[in-house]
C-alpha cells in the first residue's frame, strides 16, 4: 500500500495545544478541597537527625498536618531500586529521612496546608536539630581508606564492583605496539527538564482507589511500585501522566514524593498537591553521568585497536534510585563502540557519596562510553601521527559483517559505519578544512575539527535485559464511526509519538491523520505498558501499534469479505481505505462501513466477536543499534579561551524514518544538551556537600544563541529487529556530539601540545591550558 | 520559589511613592521591573513586609533631550533605551549597553533605575554610566539632589542613596563630535550577567590624538569602576593599536577582582585587559 504519511515531515499534532498553552500539566490539575504539601529538606550533606520540633508548624495558620520520617516509616515502603548486580549494596532509602541524612535536599519532613504559601511558611517553622558529620563528595575519596561511611551497615562506600570481559585483554596488551592511556572525568550534570516534578494525589474511599497524577515517563511501572510502597492492591491505584514537560530520563524513576503525596491523600482524606520548585529540582531530582575513568588502549602502529581496558568509578550519590547501578553497565556494554575491538575489560566501582543519586540522563551510560572511546580514538591518532578519520575507518566492521558480535557480548543488528563517516566528511569538506587549518595555524589561529563516530544501543530492550519487561503494548480500537483510538503503553513526553503513531495507523487503515487519536499515560485507560526511555517508544512501542493494527486489518478484511459475499478472504483487497473483491472492484465498502458493521453486529461471520479492536504486546528479539558520524568545527580564541563554532555536521542512521521532522528535532535537542555538557554544565558541590550550582543563575544550560547552525543528514539502514525497520534516535545527539565538540577543541589546541582537557571546556579552563602549554 | 507574605502598594505618582516610603521606611522595598527583587523574594532571601510597586508611576518613564543633556526617567525599561532613536543618535553607548542586558523578557520588564539602585557588581549599566559621567537625580520628601556616577556606587549591592530617597532620573551628555563609544561584554553563561563588561567613550581629534577617554568596567570588581590608569595612558596620545594595547594592560590596576564559581580573580583581571583593548579598538573605529 502506498504510504501517505510514513516518511513524511508531518507537523506534530501535539504542537497546537502546547504552543497555545492549552495542555494540562500536573500543576494545572485542581481537585475539590485540594491541599498543598511542602517538604523540609536537609541542609546538611551528612548528619545525624536528633530532634525535629514540629509544634510551631502544626499551630501555624492553615496547617493541616506535619509528618516526619518516624511518623511514616512503617506506613510507606522504601524508595525502590530495580537494578540487580552481583553483591549490590542496597541501603534502605526511606521517603523521609530516619536517623541520618545523607545529602543536601534529602526530605526530612512534610507539611500539608490549605494553600501553597501557608505550607511554605510552615516549613520555616520546623526546627530540625542536626549533628553534622563529615561529608564525602569526591567518589575517589569515598572509596579510599578512612573516608566517612554513608551507610554504616556496609562498612564501606563501595556500592558495587561490576566487571565485563571479552576476548583476552592481557594478550592484547602483550601484543600491543603502542599503549595509549588517558584519565577522563565525565562530570555530573543536572537534567533540568523544563517542567519540574509534581504530584497530585486523590483518594476515593468509596472505591478504595488512589489516583496519582505525576510527571513521569513510566506510569505503569510507577503504579506497580506505588502500590507496593503504600500496601495497596495494584488495581486500586491509578497513575496518570498528564502532559509531561520533558524528562530526559530524570522522570524514569520512582521518587519519594510520589509515594509520600499518595500517602498524605489517603491519610488526610483530601487531595494533595506537591510541585517541585526549581531549587528542589536541582537538589533532589536525579543527576546524570558522574564517572571518573582510566582508559588504556592496546594498539598497533597502523592504528588497529587490539583491546581496551577501562577502570571506572561511578559516582552513585547517597542512595540508589530506580536504575542507578544499571547505568554504568550500559557504559560497559557499549565500550567498544562502532569498532572491531576483540578484547575488552571493564571494571566499574560504584561509590556512595553525600550527593543526590545519579541515574538515567539522556543516553544513560552510553554517552560516557562514546565520549571515552572517541577521545581515545583521537588520542591514538595523535600518538601515531595518523588522521583521526583514518584511524576510525581502519577499525570499523564492514557492512557484510552484521549482525556484528562485540567483545561485550552484544550483536549489532545492522550498520554501514564507513558510509556514515564518509558522508559526514564530504558534507563538512574535510580535506579542505584540514588544509585551511594548516594555513590558519601559521597565522596563530586555532581551528579544530572534531570527529565522533558512534553506535548506540536503543529500542531497550529484550525483556531478559531489563529488571522489568522490555516489551511494549498497544491497543488499536476502531470506534463505530471508523475513528481510531490508539492506546499506547509507551509514555511519550515531548517526543511526538502522538504524531508518528498516528502516521503508522493512518497509512495502514487508509484513514486521515486526524481520524486517529493516540492516548497514553493513564493506567486506568491504557493496558499495562513499560514507558518511554532508552530510545524505545517508536522501535518497540511503534511496532506494538503496527502489530495491533495488523490484527485489526485482518479482522476487518474477514468481515468485509463476509459483507461482500466473498468466501475466500484472500480475494478481498483493502486499498486507500476501501475493501473490494479483486475481480469485482465496482462494489466497495469503506473502512467506516466495516467498522460500523462490526459494532451493529447484524451480520457477522460465524464465530466472529462483535467490535473492532486488537491489542499487541511486542517483545523485541534484540536491541537496535543506530549509528552515525558527527563533526564539529570550532575556532578557539587563544587570548580568552572562548570557543566559537564554525560548523556542525551530523549524519545519523536511525533505521527507517517515520517522520524526518521529528528525527531532526530529536537530533537537534540531543546535540544541544551535549553541547551543554561539553562546554558549560557541571553540578558543583563544595567539600561540605552543598550544591553550589543550585539555580539556573549558576548552572548554565545552553541557550538558543549558544547553538550553531546544525547541518543534519541521514543514512538509512533498516533494522531487522522489527517490521518497521526503525531503530530509535532520542539519545543520538547526546551520545555523538559531546566527544565531537571536545575533540574539536583539543584538536584546535594540538599545536600547543595539549592532549586532553576534561569537560566542561569553559573559557577559563582553556585559557589556563593555553597559558600552561 | 514561594515568597513570604507581604503587603503590596501601587502608587501612581512620585509623591505618593515617597509618602509610602516615609511611612514604612526600611520595612518597605521599592519594586521597579522586578528582575532583582522578585527572584530574591521567591528564594526568601528578601522578605520585605511592604512592597511599593513603581510600575504605575508613569511620570518616571521618558527619554528626552534637554540642551546638551539627555534625561531618562528611572522607570524607563531596558527595551525602550535599547530601541530609542534619540539615544542611538545622541548617546549610542547607553542603547548598546541596554541591548545586551539579559534576554528579551528581562529587557521588556527591567528598568534602568531598578538596575542602578540594585548595584549588582555584574550589572551592565554601571560601566556605561561611569564612562558617560552620568548624574543621578534622587528625591525624597526633604527635596532632591544630584549624585555623580562616581559617587553613586559605594560597594557591592550598595549605593549612596539614603533611606527615604528615590532615584527618579538619569542624566547623560549628548556626545560631542568625533566621539566613538563601545560596550563589550563577556556574559556569565548561566545568568547573563557580566563576568566582564567594558564601556568606552573616546574623543579623538583630526590628528588622531585622544582628547577624552573614559572607561567604565563592570563585573570584575565588587563595584563597577573607572579605569583611570587606562584613561591617563590614552589622553593626549596619538592613538594606534600599540597605544591602546599598552593602555589596556592597566585595565585592572588598583582593583581587587571578584572570584567565584564562574571565574577566578586572575581570569577576570585578564578579561578586563583583553576586552578593554577590544572595546577601545571598537570605539576608535566608530569615531
Amino acid at each position: 500500500m502506498a504510504k501517505k504519511f510514513v516518511g513524511e515531515r508531518v507537523p506534530r499534532v501535539e504542537d497546537q495545544r502546547l504552543i497555545t498553552g492549552r495542555s494540562q500539566y500536573v500543576d494545572d490539575i485542581v481537585r475539590p478541597r485540594m491541599v498543598y504539601a511542602a517538604i523540609v529538606r536537609s541542609i546538611y550533606a551528612h548528619a545525624r537527625l536528633k530532634e525535629i520540633n514540629v509544634e510551631a508548624a502544626r499551630r501555624a495558620p492553615g496547617v493541616i498536618a506535619v509528618f516526619t520520617g518516624e511518623d511514616v516509616r512503617e506506613a510507606i515502603g522504601p524508595v525502590p531500586v530495580a537494578s540487580q548486580l552481583p553483591d549490590l549494596k542496597i541501603p534502605r532509602h526511606p521517603v523521609l529521612a530516619v536517623e541520618k541524612v545523607r545529602y543536601v535536599g534529602e526530605p526530612v519532613a512534610v507539611v500539608v496546608a490549605e494553600d501553597r504559601y501557608q505550607a511554605r511558611d510552615a516549613v520555616d517553622l520546623i526546627e530540625v536539630e542536626y549533628e553534622p558529620l563529615e561529608a564525602v563528595v569526591d567518589p575517589e575519596r569515598a572509596i579510599a581508606e578512612g573516608a566517612p561511611i554513608l551507610h554504616e551497615e556496609f562498612g564501606t562506600n563501595v556500592a558495587f564492583v561490576w566487571q565485563l570481559s571479552g576476548g583476552d585483554i592481557e594478550r592484547a596488551f602483550r601484543e600491543a605496539e603502542v599503549v595509549v592511556s588517558q584519565r577522563m572525568v565525565n562530570q555530573r550534570v543536572i537534567p533540568v527538564a523544563m517542567e519540574p516534578r509534581g504530584v497530585v494525589a486523590e483518594y476515593h474511599p468509596g472505591e478504595g482507589q488512589l489516583t496519582v497524577w505525576t510527571s513521569t515517563q513510566i506510569p505503569h511501572l510507577l503504579r506497580t511500585q506505588l502500590a507496593a510502597m503504600l500496601g495497596l492492591a495494584e488495581n486500586r491505584v491509578r497513575v496518570i501522566a498528564p502532559e509531561v514537560g520533558g524528562g530526559f530520563g530524570s522522570k524514569l524513576n520512582v521518587y519519594a514524593e510520589e509515594a509520600l503525596v499518595g500517602y498524605l491523600a489517603m491519610r488526610l482524606g483530601r487531595p494533595v498537591k506537591w510541585i517541585e520548585t526549581r531549587r528542589e529540582n536541582f537538589l533532589s531530582t536525579i543527576h546524570g553521568r558522574g564517572q571518573i575513568a582510566e582508559v588504556e588502549a592496546a594498539v598497533k602502529r597502523d592504528g588497529t585497536v587490539l583491546g581496551l581496558r577501562y577502570k571506572i568509578i561511578q559516582d552513585v550519590g547517597a542512595y540508589h534510585q530506580l536504575l542507578t547501578p544499571a547505568i554504568p553497565t550500559l557504559t560497559g556494554l557499549m565500550a567498544t563502540g562502532p569498532y572491531k575491538i576483540p578484547n575488552l575489560h571493564v571494571q566499574v566501582i560504584g561509590a556512595f557519596t553525600n550527593k543526590m543519586a545519579t541515574d538515567a540522563y539522556r543516553g544513560a551510560g552510553r554517552p560516557e562510553a562514546t565520549y571515552m572511546l572517541e577521545r581515545m580514538m583521537d588520542r591514538i591518532a595523535r600518538e601515531l601521527g595518523l588522521d583521526p578519520a583514518e584511524v576510525r575507518m581502519r577499525n570499523f566492521p564492514q557492512p557484510d559483517e552484521f549482525p556484528f558480535p562485540t567483545a561485550s557480548g552484544l550483536a549489532y543488528d545492522s550498520g554501514n559505519y564507513p558510509q556514515a563517516l564518509r558522508r559526514a566528511l564530504e558534507l563538512v569538506g574535510y580535506e579542505q578544512l584540514r588544509q585551511e587549518q594548516q594555513v590558519l595555524r601559521q597565522q596563530g589561529r586555532y581551528l579544530g575539527i572534531g570527529i565522533s563516530t558512534y553506535v548506540e544501543i536503543c529500542a531497550i530492550g529484550p525483556s531478559p535485559a531489563l529488571p522489568f519487561g522490555g516489551w511494549e503494548s498497544a491497543t488499536v480500537r476502531v470506534e463505530p464511526t471508523g475513528k481510531v483510538t490508539v492506546l499506547s503503553g509507551a509514555s511519550p513526553h515531548g517526543q511526538g509519538q502522538e504524531t508518528s503513531f498516528a502516521q503508522i495507523v493512518a497509512d495502514e487503515l487508509g484513514v486521515g491523520l486526524s481520524d486517529v487519536r493516540v492516548i497514553h499515560g493513564d493506567t486506568a485507560i491504557v493496558q499495562y505498558g513499560i514507558g518511554t526511555f532508552g530510545s524505545r517508544a517508536t522501535a518497540v512501542g511503534g511496532t506494538a501499534v503496527y502489530g495491533a493494527v495488523q490484527k485489526v486489518k485482518e479482522k476487518a478484511t474477514r468481515l468485509a469479505a463476509h459483507l461482500l459475499g466473498e468466501e475466500n478472504v484472500a480475494n478481498v483487497a483493502f486499498e486507500a481505505g476501501q475493501f473490494f473483491v479483486k475481480d469485482r472492484p465496482e462494489r466497495r465498502l469503506t473502512f467506516q462501513d466495516v467498522a460500523l458493521a462490526a459494532y451493529l453486529a447484524k451480520s457477522l461471520p460465524p464465530g466472529m466477536e462483535p467490535g473492532l479492536e486488537a491489542s499487541y504486546f511486542f517483545e523485541p528479539s534484540n536491541f537496535t543499534f543506530p549509528f552515525g558520524a558527527h563533526i564539529a568545527v570550532v575556532e578557539v580564541d587563544p587570548e580568552t579561551g572562548d570557543v566559537h563554532f564554525r560548523r556542525y555536521v551530523a549524519v545519523d542512521d536511525c533505521g527507517r524514518v517515520i517522520n524526518p521532522m521529528l528525527v531532526d528535532g530529536q537530533v537537534h535537542g540531543g546535540i544541544v544538551q551535549a553541547l551543554g555538557q561539553a562546554l558549560l554544565e557541571e553540578a558543583v558541590y563544595d567539600e561540605n556537600g552543598q550544591l553550589l550550582t543550585g539555580e539556573l543563575t549558576d548552572y548554565a544550560i545552553p541557550k538558543a544563541t549558544d547553538v550553531p547552525w546544525l547541518e543534519t543528514d541521514r543514512t538509512e539502514t533498516p533494522s531487522p529487529v522489527n517490521p518497521l525497520g526503525v531503530k530509535g534516535v532520542g539519545e543520538a545527539g547526546t551520545i555523538a556530539a559531546t566527544p565531537a565538540i571536545v575533540n574539536a577543541v583539543v584538536d584546535a589546541l594540538a599545536p600547543l601540545g595539549i592532549r586532553h582537557l576534561d569537560m566542561p571546556l569553559r573559557p577559563e579552563k582553556i585559557w589556563r591550558a593555553i597559558r600552561g602549554a | 520559589m514561594i515568597p513570604a507574605a507581604f503587603e503590596y502598594f501601587r502608587p501612581t505618582s512620585v509623591k505618593e511613592a515617597l509618602a509610602l516610603l516615609d511611612h514604612y521606611k526600611d520595612e518597605a522595598k521599592l519594586l521597579a521591573g522586578g528582575h532583582s527583587l522578585i527572584p530574591l523574594m521567591k528564594l526568601r532571601l528578601a522578605q520585605p513586609r511592604y512592597v511599593i510597586d513603581l510600575g504605575r508611576v508613569r511620570e518616571l518613564e521618558y527619554i528626552r533631550e534637554s540642551g546638551d543633556q539627555l534625561l531618562i526617567g528611572a522607570m524607563t525599561r531596558h527595551v525602550a533605551i535599547e530601541t530609542s532613536d534619540l539615544l542611538r543618535q545622541r548617546c549610542p553607548l547607553l542603547a548598546e549597553t541596554a541591548s545586551v542586558i539579559g534576554d528579551a523578557q528581562v529587557r521588556n520588564m527591567g528598568t534602568i533605575g531598578g538596575s542602578l539602585v540594585h548595584a549588582d557588581p555584574a550589572a551592565d549599566y554601571p560601566a556605561a554610566i561611569l564612562a558617560l559621567e552620568a548624574e543621578m537625580r534622587v528625591v525624597s520628601s526633604q527635596g532632591e539632589r544630584w549624585i555623580r556616577a562616581e559617587d553613586f556606587f559605594v560597594d557591592m549591592l550598595t549605593t549612596s542613596l539614603q533611606p527615604g530617597e528615590l532615584l527618579v532620573e538619569i542624566k547623560v551628555p549628548v556626545l560631542p563630535p568625533r566621539t566613538g563609544t563601545a560596550y563589550v561584554k563577556v556574559a556569565q553563561k548561566a545568568s547573563g550577567f557580566a563576568l566582564c563588561g567594558v564601556a568606552v567613550v573616546l574623543t579623538i581629534d583630526q590628528n588622531g590624538v585622544c582628547q577624552h577617554a573614559a572607561v567604565g568596567i563592570t563585573g570584575v570588581a565588587p563595584k563597577a569602576y573607572r579605569a583611570r590608569a587606562v584613561e591617563h595612558a590614552l589622553r593626549g596620545q596619538k592613538l594606534d593599536a600599540s597605544v591602546t594595547a599598552a593602555a589596556s594592560a592597566k585595565a585592572a590596576e588598583g582593583i581587587d577582582p571578584l572570584e567565584d564559581l564562574h571565574a577566578s580573580a586572575e581570569y577576570r583581571a585578564h578579561l578586563a585587559r583583553v576586552w578593554c583593548r577590544r572595546a577601545l579598538e571598537q570605539a576608535r573605529a566608530r569615531v
